[in-house]
């Protein structure tokens, strides 16, 4: 019965490996991940696209992924009408404003990592998660072929993606980034 | 329910009986006046559990913003608190109001199997179990949560949909600067991006003076453990800005180099510079709850009127009321402690001569901040103010209610 402890106790301990064992400094508590560990969970993507996984896919290989996944279904067949936001830029006069472009994630997003990164953790509905990035990749050079930002042929993988200069990169006010305790939203607003 | 309820003939002789035994020479006893016995409820396994309300009291959420909650598919999207029910500063959890970037399901999170993991710009990550949490120096606020579309409208017919979309709970957990200095912060990093664990995995990107300033990590939320709809196991709390900073199912922080954009952060981008300076943190704001739209006062006479008041700014200084549509201010009473970023209750008593008037109120928080009305935030961006005009960034301006001579009550934004 002893050996049973001691010799389930030593396996408990070997199983938590050596980098399981390091914990934070001050309190001693919590453990390191695992280098294989961040990078499952991590599906942040800075506008650099720095964590842009490996992959590539084309506008054309995009529309057929936009059927397969059903995304017509809440978006429009054209993306432009259905119960889930429009995908297409209003069609409004060349010379007007980029804001009349309307407020359409694939046209108003200052960056493209922004429209990737959306729909690589948040579509499809119900199935969030589950696109590869080769279809990640292709769905978002559809949405942009589509609202005149690349070409059917051109490819998009982690080099490619965050050099497209989207429309919007410098239209918006800067938010107040500059943010510190005990600043008023608003020097002198509204009275 | 399980007793019969008495008899009220029965009643009434009893109660003559014992009130004309208390009363033997003194005020005559009102017995016709004095209520029936009530029911008696016999005790049951569940309510010995986890103690209910009483069946009289009926006040509920309501889904807000024109969209069912839920909806067809079960998801959630915003759901407004009672405020007109409301009653000193802390907002019930089964009453808090519930919002959601776009409509979301409620995930069922199994607490031992949680995770929080803190990376990016550290020197050391750290992946937290909930029990580890849990042993780290815990601290208790009160804080608010409003929803950046708190946004009364003249349509809307109760404070529950002119300003439901705030609550107040007192919220327990470990201070993110702690987490975050455990980690490591690695020199000048200026951002942190929080996420969620519900199936879009909503993110914000947040400034690090905010992160290591008050930002909580909280786990309990009025007593107990915070409710699923408010982002069981683990929610972030980001004392003073807009709701959906406060990642709810907190499952990562990642420490980065620059402003990352998520699609949440995409919503708070604004054409002008004015508008972006008056989202993420929220103004001083307040209003009546009673006597608000919806209810009807009975007659002239004394009515203690009451409401909240809150800002992103810090801690509420002073509440004004006025009784007279604007033209003169009274200062309110405020009532306990007043929290900052947190509901504070405001008191002020008031002689109803049952003319038509307007009551509206109005609070100045600890940096000086003063809530405005529509017509002075319409004046300062120079734009003529009409019934539909829409306050920039987020909306805290003074909220009018008319009361009219049959002592029926409506929102007067026009």
């Amino acid at each position: 019965m002893r050996l049973l402890r001691v010799l389930a106790t030593l396996s408990f301990v070997m199983l938590l490996g050596g980098s399981a064992l390091a914990q934070s400094p001050t309190y001693g508590v919590g453990s390191t991940p695992t280098a294989e560990e961040i990078r499952e969970w991590d599906i942040s993507i800075s506008p650099t696209g720095k964590e842009l996984p490996p992959g590539r896919g084309t506008a054309e290989e995009g529309a057929l992924v936009y059927q397969q996944q059903g995304c017509g279904v809440c978006h429009g067949a054209d993306g432009t009408e259905g119960q889930a936001p429009r995908l297409i830029k209003l069609d409004v006069d060349p010379d007007s404003a980029r804001w009349g472009l309307g407020r359409v994630l694939p046209i108003r997003a200052p960056y493209a990592t922004t429209v990737w990164d959306y729909i690589n953790r948040a579509m499809p509905m119900y199935r969030e998660g589950t696109l590869t990035a080769d279809e990640v990749y292709a769905l978002t050079a559809f949405l942009f072929f589509k609202n005149d930002l690349v070409s059917e042929t051109e490819v998009l993988d982690a080099e490619s993606l965050p050099r497209i200069e989207m429309p919007m990169v410098d239209a918006f006010a800067p938010m107040p980034e500059d943010w510190k305790p005990g600043m008023p939203r608003l020097e002198g607003y509204p009275y | 329910m399980d007793a019969k309820r008495p008899d009220r003939r029965g009643f009434l002789k009893s109660g003559a009986a014992l009130a004309g035994g208390l009363t033997l020479g003194a005020v005559e006893p009102a017995s016709a006046q004095m209520p029936a016995a009530p029911t008696m409820i016999r005790g049951n396994d569940e309510m010995i559990a986890y103690g209910g309300r009483s069946s009289f009291v009926t006040s509920v959420r309501i889904p807000h913003g024109n969209r069912p909650s839920p909806d067809a598919f079960g998801l959630v999207f915003h759901v407004a608190a009672p405020l007109q029910d409301s009653v000193g500063m802390i907002t019930p959890s089964s009453l808090h109001f519930v919002g959601t970037t776009r409509g979301s399901f409620i995930p069922d999170i199994d607490p031992r199997e949680h995770r929080l993991l803190i990376h990016g710009l550290v020197d050391r990550p750290l992946t937290f179990t909930m029990e580890d949490l849990k042993r780290l120096p815990s601290v208790t606020r009160p804080h608010f949560i409003e929803c950046a579309g708190n946004r009364a409208t003249p349509e809307h017919e109760t404070v529950q949909e002119t300003h439901g979309m705030t609550s107040c709970a007192e919220w327990t957990g470990v201070l993110l600067s702690v987490l975050l200095k455990e980690a490591g912060v690695r020199d000048g990093a200026p951002w942190i991006v929080a996420e969620g664990t519900e199936e879009i995995k909503g993110a914000s990107s947040i400034p690090m003076a905010k992160a290591m300033d008050d930002c909580m990590v909280a786990y309990g939320m009025n007593g107990e453990a915070v409710r699923p709809q408010n982002g069981f196991p683990l929610r972030l709390l980001v004392p003073g800005f807009e709701g959906i900073f406060h990642s709810k199912y907190l499952r990562r922080i990642k420490v980065v180099d620059r402003y990352y954009m998520t699609y949440n952060d995409y919503g708070h981008l604004r054409q002008g510079p004015v508008e972006a300076r008056l989202g993420w943190q929220i103004g001083p704001k307040s209003v009546i709850t009673f006597p608000s739209a919806g209810q009807q006062l009975p007659g002239r006479g004394f009515y203690g009127v009451t409401g909240l008041a809150w800002s992103g700014g810090g801690a509420i200084t002073r509440v004004e009321v006025s009784t007279d549509g604007g033209r003169n201010w009274m200062d309110a009473e405020i009532q306990g402690t007043a929290y900052r970023m947190a509901h504070t209750r405001f008191g002020f008593q008031w002689n109803w001569d049952g003319q038509e008037t307007e009551l509206l109120s109005r609070c100045t928080d600890e940096m000086g901040q003063v809530q405005p009305t529509r017509a002075q935030v319409a004046a300062f961006f120079n734009v003529p103010r009409d019934p539909g005009y829409r306050v920039p960034g987020m909306d805290n301006s003074i909220q009018p209610w008319r009361i009219a001579r049959d002592g029926t009550i409506h929102n007067a934004i026009a």
